[in-house]
């Protein structure tokens, strides 16, 4: 399966604002398919957000997290161009990562 | 509701489940999870896997924080919608006003699993964080900032009309 990653972050004022938008099915093990057959749990566990190598977030996600998740933060610094990572594992051991320039 | 509370117990995983609860509530010696070092790649191993199969938030936030003192307080804002027609896609979001926020997490009382997401807050990242989460039912959200090493909180209850456990 391909993971997509769109990630949009913007710096203004002194702060960036990191917006990103992850393409998994975050499968809780709750819900069953159209057969009656329970759908295994299937989600990120965590995902990581660099800015010039350095972690500013470090998310934590259970199966609660609604599927192709979304999520959007800020911190200090960072300016037009400055990379920004993204990365996660999750309970199957699939990872996936991209980067992105602040705009 | 009745049917996801069966899946639960029918579940491989219920012993563990019991067990962790149990250990959780008994001793009160779990490890607090936030205690790891940096590192340049997401490590399956920092997850907190035990905040995320409890049924309380006392068990919760003991496993996630080491500590279930929490305080409700006006510093933390949080934002979710009074009815969510659509559980599956529950917008909310928090912002603390508060000094050094190092972790945060967000619980939703009445799912499965309390605990929905947590975040690990580096110094100069702001503690304000919007995401989406599933919400089984009508419940109270929950979100908790850890400032100075104390837990604030603030909650609100979501009438949910289609529940979205999935």
């Amino acid at each position: 399966m391909a993971h997509q990653i769109l990630v949009h972050a913007m710096s203004s004022g002194g702060s960036t604002t990191v917006e990103a938008l992850i393409k998994h099915p975050m499968d809780s093990g709750f819900v069953k398919d159209k057969a009656g057959k329970i759908i295994p749990a299937h989600y990120i566990e965590v995902i990581e957000f660099t800015h010039k190598g350095k972690i500013v977030l470090t998310g934590y996600w259970g199966p609660a997290v609604s599927k192709n998740p979304f999520i959007k933060f800020s911190f200090k610094g960072g300016k037009s161009g400055d990379p920004i990572g993204i990365s996660w594992v999750d309970n199957k051991g699939e990872t996936a990562a991209t980067s992105s320039n602040i705009m | 509701m009745t049917e996801i509370e069966g899946l639960i117990l029918s579940a491989p995983s219920r012993r563990t489940v019991l067990a962790a609860v149990a250990a959780g509530t008994a001793a009160g010696l779990m490890r607090p999870a936030l205690s790891f070092a940096a590192a340049a790649a997401p490590r399956a191993s920092s997850y907190p896997a035990k905040a995320f199969i409890q049924h309380s938030q006392d068990a919760t936030l003991q496993a996630m924080f080491g500590t279930s003192s929490v305080t409700a307080s006006a510093d933390v804002k949080m934002d979710a919608p009074d009815i969510a027609e659509n559980g599956a896609v529950v917008p909310v979001s928090f912002d603390a006003n508060a000094p050094k926020v190092t972790a945060a997490a967000i619980l939703a009382l009445d799912n499965p699993f309390v605990m929905a997401c947590a975040y690990k807050i580096p110094e100069g990242t702001s503690p304000a964080i919007a995401s989406r989460i599933k919400l089984g039912k009508t419940t109270k959200v929950v979100s908790v900032v850890q400032s100075g090493g104390k837990l604030m909180s603030a909650s609100k209850q979501v009438k949910v009309t289609l529940g979205g456990c999935g």
